[in-house]
Parts: structure tokens; C-alpha cells; sequence
């Protein structure tokens, strides 16, 4: 039965695309109308794309008054109202509107292309996906400008500070978080019907693009878990508007069931940002060292252990609100086995490294960036595992170390180096290696002058949070806000570099743009036709399966 | 990059970081690492924290070097060919059991440390910790004794127009003072949002949760001064509610409890007899500045919504209001920051504030409110 409706969807979606391939240049509207109604993947991907990069720079610019604040102490050009209200901010959008949909994007570019389907097999949904996070983060913002200001509570939102003392902004924010969450749902449900439905014939799912599969998974975790986090916010609605007391121990609630609510969603989360980043690594990792990646297989267990185990760990953010004995020790346990599989990755892409021929393009750049500095963040992640020391590091700048660096030099690293790596697919020209270089040479000493210190500053003492602080902290703050403006900036040589190649300045790219790639996505012309793989191309399990032996 | 040269750098053109010359750590901290502390347990979390920071920097060195090396021999430029394997199971099964006994060795430990934090049995002083937005409340179960401890750094510093003291931003008015040679049990809990108590030296950290009481504890061995912040989100003032704790040896403690005793019986004596005018606004304003202006702002014009203006508007200007001026200073406002301040100010601090209130800042009703009237309101309740 299943598999019947499978079948119709591809029947329309291709009779769709053929019927469109006909009409090209006389129907269909034109100018902005064309990219609002357009149900087409590449332009769908291309939308989320430019969207999270626009949602960068915004989330970059609070971010960037808040390390102007905090260059000194003492309180110089904001008050900790509108500090609070940055943070929150920078963290809600750097989440939901810069990371995840970028990886949304990545995905519907090369999902598609990856397993040869002539598009998303649910298009106008994926329409619809896309169309409701400008209107989410249109509300979002505007809070900013309502009586009262807009979110100050911190992106993890801690009821009773969210409910009971928020803004009067937040109906607003709640309304946000649903639309971001419908989105981000629709747009796993949309996945997950092209993965299993339209992989070309012959194509198993061990046959499938490390990409694919860690999306897969990815978007298992999003359908899990974001339903949970509809839950949470509708939950502080009520307690908002409509006198509930969920969350209000006054009213017999619970403020720490709001905690546990919210990490049941958030840790999963952590993942569902950092998994379609180790796919993406281990695309570009054999490519350019021009060997088949190491321990396929085992790549995608780990990437399914560590999935499952997220749903197992999601305490470790609630060491300090007094959790049984029992309750931390499992949590403890549970949160350190993590390393295993984290660890497997880790060694398979040395191990492919090893023995390769290797070669330092822009996007290899990037990917081995991002395995140095998400190792350190994930050591660090060790660390914060052990109660008795996590005890001291929790709500500290360590915390804030830790998790910019499996964030920021991990996941948007890795999306820097998918969009250098497809970059010439999807415009037909290489991104600038010069430019590129400076890029990422300027990100590297930015970011890593920017959050190594936190380090520093955590241990010593530093809370998170805080607009001013003591003056022991001076100096590696002055540090970490220099280095702030330094990452900041270098990321307009990347607006630079984008505007060049879709522009077709540069060096144009061949249908297979990297020698040692692999992938159907490399077998379609460069840049992409709007309509690839109208009918399914031929694969050969025994030939191109990277789980061949 | 030593303090000095940053030092030296800054005191050409900014004056502010001079000041990082002489200013004291707040704990026994290096600057740059967790302080080892001055409990046994805070020495045993130091003692855990360097060996899985070494134990991970040792996995660093192993992990990059083989990535480093591998990055330079095989160089395409090099001439390098690619070999063709992409699969060892004895390998994938050494680095994945070789991990797992890494994190049983981190384990062991751990849980042996954590087993003795948990252990609030016993305790020979019980302290009950509650937050509030944005100050701490003290009191000392066993013996009557209550106050409030406010941040001591004036707004001048903070606003810039004063030099930064040594202890800026983590001094307050009356700390918490406990004696050496004994277990101290804290109870924490919250009056509005969740606040979490961090002293770094005593490693204690514990959420203060409304609703919830939660315990920890900790036993010092050596008089000193150990300070810390509030180190969980809880509004506009979370950066402004640090903890002192100041140990000292039993004799000094009995003689600080006497003390804390004598202070309260004048306190209570005051609010007996007659208060002039002067008196009251004199008083009235020194407890407006700790305990009000944070939210009411110094000049009364509040940051409405979230805290309402008192000068010139509202209730402190309403005749009719004087009767609710009194219950909300006394009892709160539910589903505000405005906290109850009748359980813990004395009804001569209460009194003067609201004559205060309804006088400065051109208010000038010329209403006075005495101590008497407030001490009969909590005693007809």
C-alpha cells in the first residue's frame, strides 16, 4: 500500500517536471512571483541558502554588539535589558534561522541530485516549508520593536523567567518558534519521503551519499523531537495567557519539567546541527584525499548510535537543579559513552586521510578545520560530562567555549565547505581559491581568537549571560572581542566570493568539478540545469555504491 | 599574553585597565584555570578536572598528530598516490574499545566525588539560601538570624564616572558568614525566577528554584573571603547579585550571630517610638538605593512595562493609595520581580522607604509613614 502511493508521487512529480520542461519559456511567472511560487528544488535550496546568510549577518550583528559591550567592564553603550534581549536573539536565530536551514538547503540541492529523483518528492510542501520562515523570523524580529522589547530569557528560555516575568512580546515569540517548527517538521517529512521513495534503481540505502544518510537520520530526529518543543511553548502560552500553572510552582507547576521538556527537544537538536555536518566532511574528506572513505559502514552506525543515544542524555544540561544521585550518575554514563561513536568518526576520517593523496582546496580547507577545532569542542564536551567538575563549568563561558566550537568552526565550517564544494554545480564556476584562502584563514585565526580564551574566562570564574562582569576577566574578554569583529567581518569575503561565481567570474567548472569526487550529483552538467534526472540514471551497486568492497 | 602587558598596553589610553594590576582575583583562581579552592571537595574537583583535561590533551596529541603527519606526508604536491584500502575491522574495534576504557578510568572517579557531594547528612549549620531579582536572602535556620546581601559596587563605578574598585561587581553589603571546622548545609530556594548559587572556591553550584528546595554543602577549612556570582539567567540583573562568603574561625562566628541579634533588637526598638521627617527620607533613601533602584531606577522612572515608574505617577502619588503602597511593598506583587519585602526588611526600613517613595523626586505629598503603623499591620495579620 505504502509503496503504491510512493509510486503515484513520483508519477506526478515527474509528469509535473515534464509538463514544466515544455511550458520553460512561455508560462510560469517571472521576477520575484517565480521564486515565490516556485516549486522547483534547486530554487527552493537556493532560497533556504540565501535566507540562512542573510540570517547570519543578522545574528552576527548581535552578537557583535554584544562583544562590543563586553569589551570592557562596566556598562558603556547598551543597559542589560537589550543585552538580554541579544542574546536571546542571536541564539534563537543563529539556530533556527542560520544553521538548520542552511543544512535544509544543502539538502534540497543535493539530496535529489545525490540519489538521482528529478526533485523533492512533496514540492509544494517544500514550498510552503521554506515560505513560513520569513514569516516566523519577521515576527521574531519585530519583537524587538514592541512595548516591553522582545525575548530576553536566553535562547534555552528557563520558565518561570519566560512565562510568568517575560515581555509581553512573548505570545509573539511563541508564535515564532511554531512556524520555525512546522517548518523544520514539513521539511523532515519531505526528506525523508524523497529518500525512501525516489533513490534511482538499484540504489540501496547502503548505497546512498554519506550526506544522505546522516540526513536521513537528521530528519528522523526532527520529526522526534520538534513536536516536543510545540509542546513546551504551548505549554508557556496557556501559562501566559490563559491562567494555566504548568510551569509556576505557585500554582502548583513545575519549573524544572519546563527543563526537562525543553532539553528532551534541545539535545537531540545539538545533533540534529552538527549531523549533516559530518556527512557533508565525509563527501569532502575523500574527495581531496582522493580515497575512498574509510569505514563506511561503521560511519553510518555511529551516526544512528549517536542519534539514539541523544534522546538518553538530555539531563547533562540540568546538572546543577538537583537531580537525584541515581538521575546524575545515568546521565553521566550516558553522556560520556557519546565519545565512542563521536570518536569512530573522528578516526575514520583520519584514517582516510592516511595513506591519500591529499590536496588543500577551499572546501578541504574547511573540512579539516572543522575536524580540529569540533574536536576540541567535543573534548571539551567530555569534560562538562563529569558531574563533579561540570558542577563548576556549568553557565560558565567554558560552556559557552564548548559549544561555539562544535557550532560555529564545526557546523558552519562544514556548511562553508559544502557551499565551497558545490558552488561550482550550482553556478558553473569555482568560488575564488584566492579569496576562499583568505576566507578561511581569517575565520580560523577570528574564531579561534575569539572563543579559545572563553576557555580561560569560564574556568576562572566568568558566568554566561552577564553584561558586565569582574575585572579579573578583562583581559581575555578584550581577546574574545577582537577576535568577534575579526570572524565577523571575514564573512563578507564570502558574500564576495558568492556574488563572483554567480556571477560567472572565475575559472568554469566541468560536470565533474573535483577529480577525486564521487556521486550522481557530479555526473549532471555544471551549473545544474533547473530539471536533472527526468528519467532515473543507471547505478551500479558494484561500481559506485560507496560501501563497494 | 601576561596581565602586565595588557596592562601596560591599555594604561596609555584607557585608563580602566589599569586597574587589572591590582585587582584581586575573585577566588583562588590563576586567571586562567578553575581554582583549587579551600574545601577538600573543591581540591578533589580540581584534582578531576586536570586529570580529564590531561587525559584529553593527550588524546588531542595522539588524534592531530596522526592528522598532522598524515596531512604532510601524503601531499599531492608531493607526489603522494593513494592507497585503496577502506576498511580494518581489527582497527575499528581497537578505537572503539580503547575509548570506552578511557571514559570507565574518567568514571570511577567521578562517581566517587560526586557520591560525597551528595552527602548533606550530618550538617551542624543549616542556612536557608532563597533568590531573589536581584539580591540573595540569608537565614540561619538555628538561630533567628535573617538578612538580605545586596551588591556594594556603587552605580558611579559601573556607569563609568568612578574608578572600578578590586572587587568590582562581586562585593556585597553583608556577607555570608559561616565558621571553619564545619559542615554548612545550604537550602536553596527562589522567591521569583530559578537563580543558581556559585561560590568557585567552595565548588558549589546549586539551582535556586522556586517551588523547590534544593541542598548541597560545603566545610571550610581556613578564615577567609570566598566569592561568587549567581550563575543562572534570571533577568536584567543577573550580573549584579554576587555572593561573599566570609569564613571565620567558631570564636568570630559567635561573636558575628551576637552581634547579628543586638543589631535586630535596636532595629525593633526603633520602630517604636516617633520618626521625624528627616529621619524617614534619610533612611528611606539609603534602602530605596539598595533594595528599589536597581528596578525603580535611581530617579524613580522605573523601565516600565516590566517595573513601573514611582515619580510623578502611579501609586506612590495616588492619596487614595497609600493603604496598597504599604501591602505591595509588604507582601509583593505576584507574577512580578516586586518581592515581599515584609519577611525580611524591618518595618522602620519599610516605613521610610515608602515616605521615600512619596516624597522625593517632586512627589511631595508631605505623607509620612511610621514604623509603628507598619509593625501593627504584620502584627494584625
Amino acid at each position: 500500500m505504502a509503496s503504491d502511493t510512493s509510486q503515484a508521487t513520483v508519477q506526478v512529480s515527474t509528469s509535473a517536471v515534464a509538463q514544466g520542461d515544455g511550458a520553460h519559456d512561455s508560462h510560469g511567472p517571472t521576477g520575484i512571483l517565480r521564486w515565490v511560487v516556485t516549486t522547483n528544488h534547486k530554487e527552493i535550496g537556493s532560497l533556504y541558502l540565501l535566507f540562512s546568510l542573510a540570517m547570519l549577518f543578522v545574528g552576527g550583528s548581535m552578537a557583535l554588539v554584544i562583544r562590543t559591550e563586553l569589551f570592557q567592564p562596566g556598562l558603556q553603550f547598551i543597559q542589560p535589558e537589550f543585552f538580554n534581549q541579544m542574546t536571546t536573539m542571536h541564539g534563537l536565530i543563529m539556530v533556527f534561522g542560520a544553521i538548520m536551514p542552511a543544512f535544509v538547503g544543502l539538502a534540497n540541492w543535493m539530496i535529489p541530485m545525490q540519489i538521482g529523483a528529478p526533485d523533492m518528492a512533496l514540492p509544494r510542501l517544500n514550498n510552503f516549508s521554506f515560505w513560513l520562515l520569513p514569516v516566523a523570523f519577521g515576527i521574531l524580529l519585530s519583537t524587538l520593536f514592541m512595548e516591553g522589547g522582545g525575548p530576553n530569557f536566553g535562547w534555552t528560555f528557563y520558565a518561570p523567567l519566560s512565562t510568568t516575568y517575560a515581555p509581553p512580546s512573548t505570545s509573539f515569540f511563541i508564535m515564532s518558534i511554531h512556524l520555525a517548527g512546522i517548518s523544520s517538521i514539513l521539511g523532515a517529512i519531505n526528506i525523508i519521503a524523497t529518500i525512501f521513495n525516489l533513490r534511482t534503481p538499484g540504489m540501496r540505502l547502503m548505497d546512498m551519499s554519506l550526506f544522505v544518510w546522516t540526513w536521513l537520520i537528521t530528519a528522523f530526529l526532527l520529526i522526534a523531537v520538534m513536536p516536543v518543543l510545540a509542546g513546551v511553548v504551548t505549554m508557556m502560552l496557556m501559562d501566559i495567557n490563559f491562567g494555566t500553572s504548568f510551569f509556576n510552582a505557585a500554582g502548583g507547576g513545575d519549573p524544572v519539567l519546563f527543563q526537562h521538556l525543553f532539553w528532551f527537544f534541545g539535545h537531540p537538536e545539538v545533533y540534529i546541527m552538527i549531523l549533516p555536518a559530518f556527512g557533508i566532511v565525509s563527501l569532502i574528506v575523500p574527495t581531496f584525499a582522493r580515497k575512498r572513505l574509510f569505514g563506511y559502514a561503521s560511519m553510518v552506525y555511529a551516526t544512528a548510535a549517536i542519534a539514539l543515544l541523544s534522546f538518553l542524555v538530555w539531563a547533562h544540561h540540568m546538572f546543577t537543579v538537583g537531580i537525584p544521585l541515581v538521575g546524575e550518575l545515568f546521565f553521566m554514563y550516558s553522556t560520556m559513552l557519546i565519545a565512542v561513536p563521536t570518536g569512530v568518526k573522528i578516526f575514520n576520517w583520519i584514517a582516510t586521510l592516511f595513506r591519500g593523496s591529499i590536496s588543500f582546496e577551499v572546501p578541504m580547507l574547511f573540512a579539516l578545520g572543522f575536524i580540529v577545532m569540533f574536536t576540541i569542542g567535543g573534548l571539551s564536551g567530555v569534560m562538562l560530562a563529569i558531574v563533579p567538575a561540570d558542577f563548576q563549568y556549568h553557565d560558565t563561558y567554558f560552556v559557552v567555549a564548548h559549544f561555539h566550537y562544535v557550532l560555529v568552526p564545526g557546523a558552519l565550517f562544514a556548511i562553508m565547505a559544502a557551499a565551497y564544494y558545490w558552488m561550482p554545480k550550482w553556478t558553473g564556476y569555482y568560488a575564488s581559491e584566492t579569496l576562499g584562502k583568505w576566507h578561511f584563514w581569517l575565520s580560523v585565526i577570528g574564531v579561534n581568537l575569539t572563543f579559545f580564551p572563553m576557555h580561560f574566562s569560564g574556568l576562572a570564574g566568568m558566568p554566561r549571560r552577564i553584561p558586565d562582569y569582574a575585572l579579573q576577566f578583562a583581559d581575555f574578554n578584550m581577546l574574545s572581542s577582537i577576535g568577534g569583529f575579526l570572524f565577523g567581518f571575514s564573512q563578507l569575503i564570502f558574500v564576495w566570493v558568492l556574488i563572483k561565481a554567480i556571477r560567472g567570474s572565475g575559472e568554469k567548472a566541468h560536470a565533474h568539478a573535483w577529480e577525486g569526487a564521487d556521486g550522481l550529483e557530479w555526473t549532471v552538467p555544471s551549473p545544474a540545469p533547473l530539471h536533472t534526472f527526468d528519467t532515473p540514471p543507471p547505478f551500479d551497486p558494484l561500481t559506485e555504491s560507496p560501501s563497494r568492497h | 599574553m601576561s596581565r602586565l602587558t595588557w596592562a601596560a598596553l591599555g594604561a596609555a589610553s584607557q585608563p580602566f585597565l589599569a586597574a587589572t594590576v591590582q585587582a584581586s582575583s575573585i577566588n583562588t583562581s590563576s586567571g586562567w584555570n578553575m581554582p583549587a579552592g579551600v574545601t577538600e571537595i573543591s581540591r578533589e574537583v580540581f584534582g578531576l578536572h586536570m586529570t580529564i583535561f590531561w587525559i584529553c590533551v593527550a588524546i588531542a596529541v595522539v588524534v592531530f598528530g596522526v592528522m598532522f603527519y598524515s596531512l604532510i606526508a601524503y601531499r599531492k604536491s608531493k607526489g603522494a598516490s593513494a592507497a585503496h584500502f577502506h576498511e580494518n575491522t581489527a582497527v575499528e574495534i581497537l578505537w572503539t574499545a580503547v575509548p570506552m576504557v578511557i571514559l570507565v578510568l574518567m568514571a570511577v572517579p567521578a562517581t566517587a566525588t560526586l557520591k560525597k557531594m551528595y552527602d548533606t547528612s550530618q550538617a551542624d549549620i543549616d542556612i536557608l539560601v532563597t533568590g531573589y531579582q536581584w539580591r540573595w536572602g540569608y537565614e540561619y535556620l538555628e538561630n533567628d538570624v535573617e538578612f538580605f546581601s545586596n551588591l556594594a559596587t556603587p552605580r558611579e563605578q559601573i556607569h563609568g564616572s568612578q574608578a572600578k574598585g578590586d572587587n568590582y561587581l562581586v562585593e556585597v553589603d553583608e556577607a555570608m558568614v559561616v565558621p571553619t571546622g564545619q559542615k554548612i548545609r545550604l537550602l536553596l530556594t527562589a522567591n521569583d525566577v530559578i537563580h543558581s548559587w556559585w561560590v568557585p572556591d567552595l565548588a558549589v553550584k546549586k539551582d535556586a528554584i522556586p517551588g523547590f528546595v534544593n541542598e548541597t554543602w560545603f566545610e571550610v577549612d581556613e578564615p577567609g573571603v570566598y566569592r561568587g556570582q549567581c550563575a543562572e539567567l534570571c533577568g536584567s540583573g543577573h550580573a549584579m547579585m554576587p555572593i561573599e562568603v566570609r569564613a571565620v574561625t567558631p570564636e568570630d562566628y559567635a561573636v558575628w550571630l551576637d552581634s547579628k541579634r543586638d543589631a535586630a533588637a535596636a532595629e525593633a526598638a526603633g520602630a517604636g517610638r516617633e520618626w521625624s521627617m528627616d529621619e524617614l527620607m534619610e533612611r528611606g533613601e539609603a534602602t530605596y538605593t539598595t533594595y528599589c533602584a536597581a528596578c525603580h531606577q535611581p530617579d524613580g522612572k522605573g523601565v516600565p512595562p516590566a517595573f513601573p515608574a514611582l515619580a510623578g505617577e502611579g501609586i506612590s502619588v495616588d492619596p487614595d493609595a497609600l493603604e496598597d503602597h504599604k501591602k505591595i511593598v509588604l507582601h509583593g506583587k505576584s507574577g512580578t520581580a516586586m518581592a515581599a519585602f515584609g519577611e525580611n526588611l524591618s518595618p522602620s526600613e519599610i516605613a521610610a522607604v515608602i515616605t521615600y517613595e512619596r516624597n522625593a523626586w517632586g512627589n511631595d505629598s508631605g505623607e509620612r509613614v511610621q514604623p509603628a503603623e507598619i509593625q501593627s499591620m504584620l502584627e494584625s495579620e
